[in-house]
């Protein structure tokens, strides 16, 4: 197998107000023909590094290549085998969708009748052909991100970056991305995806790095991660908080890690499911504590990304204030778990009173 | 959706280092941005409308309020004011680059353009050279107005193209600068900020409204030998004949002024707008 991307203990660090080290030596490799999801909260790193890899910006040590070419070295000619879609959508908004298609294609010095055609196709592959003569003042947050991803598609880039490409996006629009992401690696295209979304990476990539803080902290398929963290995750909700810390403390000695207690629910690892539910269920009888609900679930990438950071994905989002204000699918499954629970709730205090 | 064809069966563009090619790209990739950021004018046209409403008032304003009050001997004061107004239009103007720069730095679009095989400098000139043909446009409506409320350049159309052409190119200066201005704001609202104070005293503090001889003395060197003013007197002398600008002085010495000028602050502005944007980018 080939490697299309292959990094090197990546430093970066930016001085400024106060000192950022946003890559404390990060390495990594993608095979080609592959996706590659780099999978971390704002702030860890992500897009420093695709900015170095994108030529960009300057590494200050390490190495980084794509395709074998150093990109600071070789930028030039790297810049002629990559393309970028960006977090921020950075097409031109005054300009129509095929005209920025067709300014992109021009600055990557296609001969001009090819970019003519080019334009045409991806529009028409990206469902946009009807808006392709509208400014992209008048098209929807999803439009606009589908139109980024043609755009750097136009030069048919051999290794292709996606920085957060749905960060923002409502779900239909995810899914519709998602989809044609898909269809790209069928190409046979390369793909490094950063993403802080874990289902979007547990979908499209077939091998992650964690990162956070600028280290990678872990490395695999999304299956060997999951397996890695134990075979089945054990969920109780409680009646109180101050139950849930008691649960919690008893709960540590199921799994191969302690167990992590959010409000009034508590999440641990086991190995063996029903064999901890009895041992937990009997503990928590022993100590007078009745759970509201007693779940064994699949792991999920949120849970092993919180047993890698102790720290939730969405956690930074909320602190640094960096966050575009949209619910993350979890926060999402979460308060639709709340609405069911007090939906459900005059039945259950009845039965438990 | 369709399917979507990635095959990578090309590999982006003939790649080649060779002098001649860089130059042939720089030119063509140029072109290219001043489309854009021409088109871009095109598709807000109240930005367009309104940033012609502004010199218009300004016409109006001196030529039938402020003008009674103010005595030019040689001429009468619209042929003194146009060639002033001509001058406050495309300084006012030059703004715009400040703030179309600073809006690309912002919104991410140069970005995008740093990881494509474009040439560098194609951003600073694609964008200064779409002001310049913008000025083209705005001197034209400006004269045309002009006209209409009593201009009469006298000095034949060869010297008014002159003229015309003085003044394109302290623009084209004047847009380098405040290049540097927008690569130096944090946002595109800052730069026009930033920008006005560079602009209002050198406007106003100038030969292009009022005769110099009416302003005190220890102002008028300053006044006279201001760049702003110098092109304004060569204008006047261009457009009007020299004896307009009330100064006694001929034409060849303030057109070799505004020259001298407009060169000084080409050769000042332009390595410092390249370096400004190496830094920012």
């Amino acid at each position: 197998m080939t490697i299309a991307i292959e990094v090197e203990n990546l430093q970066k660090t930016f001085t400024g107000k106060r000192e950022v080290r946003a890559l404390d030596g990060v390495s990594f490799a993608v095979e080609e023909g592959t996706v590659f999801g780099l999978l971390g909260p704002n702030g860890s790193g992500k897009t420093t590094a695709v900015r170095v890899l994108t030529t960009i910006l300057r590494a200050d040590g390490g190495s980084a290549r794509v395709l074998g070419h150093d990109v600071w070295k070789k930028a030039a000619l790297v810049r002629t085998l990559i393309g970028l879609a960006g977090q921020y959508a950075a097409v031109d908004e005054n300009l129509t969708g095929r005209e920025n298609l067709q300014m992109v294609g021009n600055l990557n010095h296609l001969p001009r009748s090819f970019v003519t055609g080019r334009a045409v196709d991806l529009l028409d592959q990206f469902n946009l052909t009807d808006a392709g003569d509208r400014p992209l003042k008048t098209y929807s947050g999803g439009m606009r991100r589908r139109l980024d991803l043609a755009a750097a598609l136009v030069a048919r880039p051999t290794v292709l970056f996606l920085d957060e490409p749905t960060t923002g996006l409502d779900p239909q629009s995810r899914n519709d991305l998602w989809e044609v992401i898909e269809q790209l690696v069928g190409g046979g295209t390369t793909v490094l995806l950063t993403t802080q979304y874990l289902e979007e990476a547990d979908r499209l990539a077939s091998t992650l790095a964690v990162i956070d803080h600028g280290r990678v902290i872990a490395e695999g398929t999304p299956a060997s991660m999951k397996a890695d963290l134990g075979a089945t995750v054990l969920e109780v909700g409680l009646p109180s908080i101050d139950d849930a810390q008691r649960t919690g403390a008893i709960l540590d000695a199921l799994g191969p890690h302690r167990s992590v207690v959010t409000g009034t629910m508590v999440e641990v690892t086991v190995d063996n499911g029903p064999q901890a539910a009895m041992i937990g269920l009997r503990a928590l009888d022993a100590e007078d504590i009745t759970p509201q609900t007693f779940n064994l679930r699949e792991p999920s990438l949120d849970d092993v990304f919180l047993s890698l950071t102790g720290h939730r994905t969405e956690a930074e989002v909320a602190v640094d204030g960096d966050g575009d204000g949209t619910e993350s699918p979890r926060q999402k499954r979460r308060k639709k778990r709340m609405e069911q629970l007090e939906e459900a709730l005059p039945g259950l205090t009845g039965e438990f009173s | 959706m369709t399917p979507v064809s990635a095959t990578p069966t090309l590999s982006g563009a003939p790649h080649s280092t060779g002098v001649l090619s860089n130059l042939r790209w720089l030119v063509s990739d140029t072109l290219t941005l001043t489309r854009r950021n021409l088109l871009a004018v095109t598709r807000i046209p109240e930005a367009l409308f309104f940033s012609t409403v502004q010199p218009i008032m300004f016409v109006l304003l001196f030529r039938y309020v402020f003008g009674g009050a103010i005595h030019t001997d040689a001429t009468s004061y619209v042929n003194y004011l146009l060639p002033g107004i001509f001058v406050q239009t495309v300084a006012f103007g030059a703004v715009s680059t400040s703030i179309g720069l600073a809006e690309d730095l912002q919104k991410g679009i140069i970005e995008r353009f740093r990881a494509l095989p474009m040439s560098r400098g194609a951003v600073l000139l694609g964008r200064t050279t779409a002001d310049l043909i913008r000025n083209v446009f705005v001197i034209i409506v400006m004269t045309i107005v002009g006209v209409l409320v009593g201009f009469r350049p006298s000095t034949g159309v060869p010297s008014y193209l002159a003229g015309v052409g003085l003044i394109l190119l302290f623009a084209y200066a004047l847009s380098w600068g405040f290049a540097i201005v927008g690569l130096s704001a944090p946002n595109s609202e800052t730069a026009q900020v930033m920008s006005f104070p560079l602009i209002f005293p050198l406007t106003f503090i100038s030969a292009a409204f009022v005769p110099l001889s009416s302003m005190p003395s220890w102002l008028q060197g300053f006044a006279t030998y201001q760049p702003f003013s110098v092109t304004v007197s060569a204008c006047r002398s261009l457009m009007v004949g020299p004896a307009s600008t009330g100064t006694g002085r001929s034409t060849a010495f303030w057109v070799v002024q505004a020259l001298l000028w407009t060169m000084a602050l080409l050769i000042a502005f332009i390595p410092l707008a390249i370096r400004r944007y190496r830094t920012r980018t």
